[in-house]
């Protein structure tokens, strides 16, 4: 049975059907070609497939289209700004070379956002345990807590003035 | 200077914004998926499959068994092919199989119009099967009346191999007259490593459609070229009729050298009038289905002289576990006993015995290492093992018996052409403050946590030279604007070599790195040939291939400047963005403008391309080493690495920036493999922790800060004077770590991993914990 979904996507309005039993991963992915989110596991134990849902970070793929209604969904295909100038998050993941085979990087720049957007600073341990449902094969997660760090920082400091 | 340089990742900027590609991305609406039925038997035969009720299924396109694939055994790694027959790579499967070798068997493919209806069909096919014993452990499978797994191979050993290897100029003195003499202190061990998994983030996953006669295949693959060929052996057809395509890839390790599920995707579309389908595996069929790392046993003894602190002989018998498929066939545990004899090259001599024995468990092939961190972990645990006893610094130890520069393996030729592995040594001693701790460390240490420091030692090889051919080729295209455009048959697996071989293309031209667009994908119809990524074997042997194709490209440049600008052309270079006149040091002409006149000019255009092949018969060391500083709460068995570092020498770095995180990735599976990983089976055969919640990958949470440092060498084989070192990060870490535990507790640890369950069971019967009644 297809229903019809009303939401925001990354700011702008959208209307789609979808059938009762899918997941926000499949809608974004497949419905509206948002192929930034990923899919790892489809059972919640990766975090590649994370988005911001009324900005707190979930899991797509264990999340129903059905639940999204009404709600504000961000990925990253939404975060550069008007004239495409990227996030200090996307920044600091190029320069910080946390990107390597880039499977996790858009699930964990997501979480990033949820992270930066909670206007809090964290030490290193509490940066561990936020991005700890993320699954990154390649980094050693190394420079991917730089990056973090770092856009945390920028952050701070620009609101702290 | 582009070499050295650590500008920032070529594909970095698409990958942040989400609009790098990957496989499944590409697909597009209306597109048939292929799921497969596998055996819940681990060891039979298929007797029938009733697919009566499953063909009742609405949206079911067409249902394919192994009744009804070609008659075809294909081989699946990862290796260039070989013209003579007795090195081939063993031919052992077929697209679907009736004669079940492993749980979880690929026995039937339903296509369908989405995923629901192909679960639903594959939940009503019945199966009867015919069952023989499982056997989990190669013991078991080499006892005399075991059922053949193949029957090519009635006793289920794969490959057994036995070499006798004298040091030359030694005085010819073999292992057993070494052994007899009463000069030597004789030590043995037993290790065992354990089966892991490469836990790329994506799965496999392929789709395929016909066009015209030709089969089109985009997958997530290591080795384009090499899928291609092994499509054309399985369904029996002209290379030339298939075309495949390698997008941007979710990792691999290995397990994407691997040939695995392309041909069955292939030929289905074949079998459904070339319709477009896709084939795309669960993180369950991932693990139980694709490849692991060989759990391999070793029994290994030295004879070691007193005096001078040298190893005079050493035996190694390793038995490797393969599972029910050959993949890389006896390959890796010959890496891994020759890996465990050249780092510390013996005064006499050396014995290896490797076996390589189906099982009924996952079939095990290429991981990051290949063979190498298993033999790393049991050669360094046994390194300790006798200082220890001998009372030796084991620093000191090691240092008296690394292979030297200009060793030459007497069985291959390969030869130590540069190292710095002293100089690790003694820079990640100095970092950790090596002398203060172990000295602190060794005194009495008597609470429940207790501290050590501990490290490892490892060489690797470059590429595959002269075990196989090694070769590449590299293509340059001027852009009208005189930046050129790079191609090649070499791949990006996320481990930044399109950064790196933009960066060489740069060099040997003599423009900036920001004027080479690198085509990033490969399709077989138009990518030059070469093999692709594994063997850490691209920045050396495709860089070779770029080297020679920049600097003929180059030659080309100042041939028609010199035409142009009537200027002699032994005095004409290239420089940033300009030709220059090398007599007066200013520019004479700009690319830009160069490369109009090449394209547009009425009375002398000429395309300017270069394009080249270089066969690589050479191949070098590199080399590193691990230290960990660990505390352990011995009631709870649990350790903590509190601080660690890498030092690599892999030559010259072409990006330090990106060599570091390489190093870190590489640190952290290390880490996996020695504290939490494992794949394990019943007696059954199955998989009792396929997925990524029981299957226990490092989080962020699980470890200390990576420390990354390195000793540049200038390699003289190397075309920018650099070695591997893709895979060398993930090989001395678990040692390191062990030797950090023993130097703790006292409690030398011979099997892997160490989690708190087996660290429990280790200081009970050590007596640091006491016996439950
Ligand atoms: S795909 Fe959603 S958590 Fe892995
Ligand atoms: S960059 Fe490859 S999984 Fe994180």
């Amino acid at each position: 049975m297809m229903e019809i979904l009303h939401c925001t996507v990354n700011g702008k309005p959208v209307e789609v059907g979808y059938d009762l039993r899918e997941s926000l991963l499949d809608t974004l992915r497949d419905r509206l070609g948002l192929t930034s989110v990923k899919r790892g596991c489809e059972v919640g134990e990766c975090g590649a497939c994370t988005v911001l849902v009324d900005g707190v970070a979930i899991d797509s793929c264990i999340y129903l289209t059905a639940w999204c209604e009404g709600k504000h969904i961000l990925t990253v295909e939404g975060l550069q700004g008007e004239n495409g100038e990227l996030n200090p998050i996307q920044k600091a993941f190029i320069e910080e070379a946390a990107v390597q085979c880039g499977f996790c990087t858009p699930g964990i720049i997501m979480s990033a956002v949820e992270i930066v957007g909670s206007g809090k600073q964290y030490t290193r341990e509490e940066l561990r345990k936020l991005i700890s449902g993320h699954l990154c094969r390649c980094t050693g997660y190394q420079n991917i807590l730089n990056a973090v760090e770092r856009a945390v920082d920028e952050c701070h400091k620009i609101v702290g003035k | 200077m582009e070499i050295g340089r650590s500008i920032h990742r070529v594909d970095a900027l698409d990958k942040v914004t989400g609009r790098a590609k990957y496989t499944d991305d590409f697909r597009g609406q209306g597109v048939l998926v292929a799921r497969i039925l596998h055996s819940t038997i681990a060891n039979g035969v298929v007797k029938d499959m009733d697919l009566t009720e499953a063909r009742k299924v609405p949206g079911v396109v067409k249902i394919l068994t192994c009744f009804d694939v070609p008659d075809i055994q294909f081989p699946t790694p990862g290796h260039p092919w070989s013209v003579e027959a007795a090195h081939q790579d063993v031919a052992d499967r077929k697209l679907l199989a009736r004669r079940v070798r492993i749980y979880g068997e690929d026995i039937a493919v339903v296509v369908a119009e989405d995923e629901i209806a192909a679960e639903h069909a594959l939940k009503a096919i019945k199966v009867t099967y015919e069952e023989y014993p499982v056997y989990t452990d190669p013991e078991a499978a080499m006892a005399p009346g075991a059922v053949a797994i193949h029957d090519e191979h009635p006793d289920n050993i794969l490959r057994h191999t036995c070499f006798d290897v004298l040091t030359p100029g030694a005085g010819g003195r073999g292992v057993d007259e070494v052994f007899a003499d009463p000069a030597y202190r004789h030590f043995e061990a037993h290790i065992d490593t354990q089966a892991v998994q490469h836990c790329h983030i994506e799965n496999p996953v392929s789709y395929a459609w016909m066009e015209g006669e030709r089969i089109v295949v985009v997958s997530s693959t290591q080795i384009p070229h090499i899928v291609r060929r092994v499509i054309g052996q399985a369904l029996g057809i002209g290379w030339g009729k298939v075309r495949v395509i390698k997008p941007y890839i979710g990792g691999g390790f290995g397990n994407k050298q691997e040939v695995l599920y392309e041909p069955l995707n292939a030929w289905i579309t074949t079998q459904i009038g070339g319709r477009k389908v896709k084939l795309e595996l669960t993180r369950e069929e991932t693990f139980q289905n694709t490849r692991s790392r060989h759990a391999i046993h070793f029994d290994v003894k030295a004879a070691v002289d007193p005096a001078s602190m040298r190893l005079m002989a050493r035996t190694c018998r390793a038995v490797s576990n393969q599972g029910g498929y050959a993949s890389h066939g006896h390959s890796i545990v010959a890496n891994a006993v020759t890996g465990f004899r050249q780092t510390y090259p013996d005064a006499f001599a050396h014995r290896s015995d490797a076996y390589t024995v189906y099982t009924n468990l996952g079939s095990t092939g290429a991981m990051r290492g290949y063979g190498i961190p298993q033999c790393n972990f049991a050669g360094e645990c046994f390194m300790d093992d006798i200082a220890r006893e001998m009372g030796w610094d084991p620093m000191a130890f090691r240092l008296k018996n690394i292979m030297p520069l200009g060793y030459v393996d007497p069985t291959n030729g390969i030869t130590c052409h540069s190292t710095g592995l002293a100089e690790c040594i003694r820079k990640g001693a100095a970092f950790m403050d090596w002398d203060k701790l172990r000295a602190e460390y060794a005194k009495p240490q008597t609470g429940p946590v207790r501290r050590g420091i501990g490290m490892a030692v490892f060489s690797y090889k470059t590429g595959v030279w002269p075990i196989s051919l090694e070769t590449a080729s590299a293509r340059v295209i001027l852009n009208q604007d005189g930046t050129v455009q790079l191609q090649l048959g070499a791949t990006e697996i996320g481990q930044g070599g399109d950064t790196v071989f933009s960066q060489m293309c740069a060099q040997a031209i003599g423009i900036p790195t920001e004027d080479v667009h690198i085509v990033s994908f490969q399709d077989t119809d138009t990518a030059p040939f070469d093999t692709g990524a594994y063997a850490s074997r691209q920045t050396y042997v495709t860089g070779k291939a770029i080297k020679k194709a920049g600097e003929s490209f180059r030659a080309k440049v100042l041939d028609f400047a010199a035409g142009l600008t009537n200027l002699d052309r032994g005095n004409l270079d290239i420089r940033g963005r300009d030709v220059v006149s090398t007599v007066s040091g200013e520019a004479v002409l700009s690319l830009a403008d160069l490369a109009m006149e090449a394209f547009y000019s009425l009375s002398h255009c000429e395309h300017i391309t270069a394009e080249e092949t270089v066969q690589c018969k050479n191949n070098t060391f590199a080399f590193g080493a691990c230290f960990a500083e660990v505390e352990v709460d011995i009631p709870v068995g649990k350790i903590k690495v509190l601080r660690i570092v890498n030092v690599h020498d892999s030559g010259r770095l072409i990006n330090p920036k990106l060599a570091e995180a390489q190093v870190h990735g590489g640190m952290s599976m290390g880490l996996g493999y020695a504290l939490s990983e494992e794949m394990k089976y019943d007696d059954k055969g199955r998989l009792l922790n396929g997925n990524l919640l029981d299957y226990k990958l490092p989080t962020a949470m699980d470890h200390p800060e990576l420390h990354a440092l390195f000793v540049e060498t200038d390699d003289p084989s190397g075309p920018f004077g650099n070695k591997a070192l893709g895979e060398p990060p993930a090989i001395p870490v678990a040692g390191a770590v062990r030797n950090a535990v023993l130097q703790a507790t006292g409690v030398a640890i011979h099997r892997l991993p160490m989690n708190p369950q087996r660290m429990v069971e280790a200081f009970t019967e050590a007596g640091l914990i006491e016996k439950g009644e």
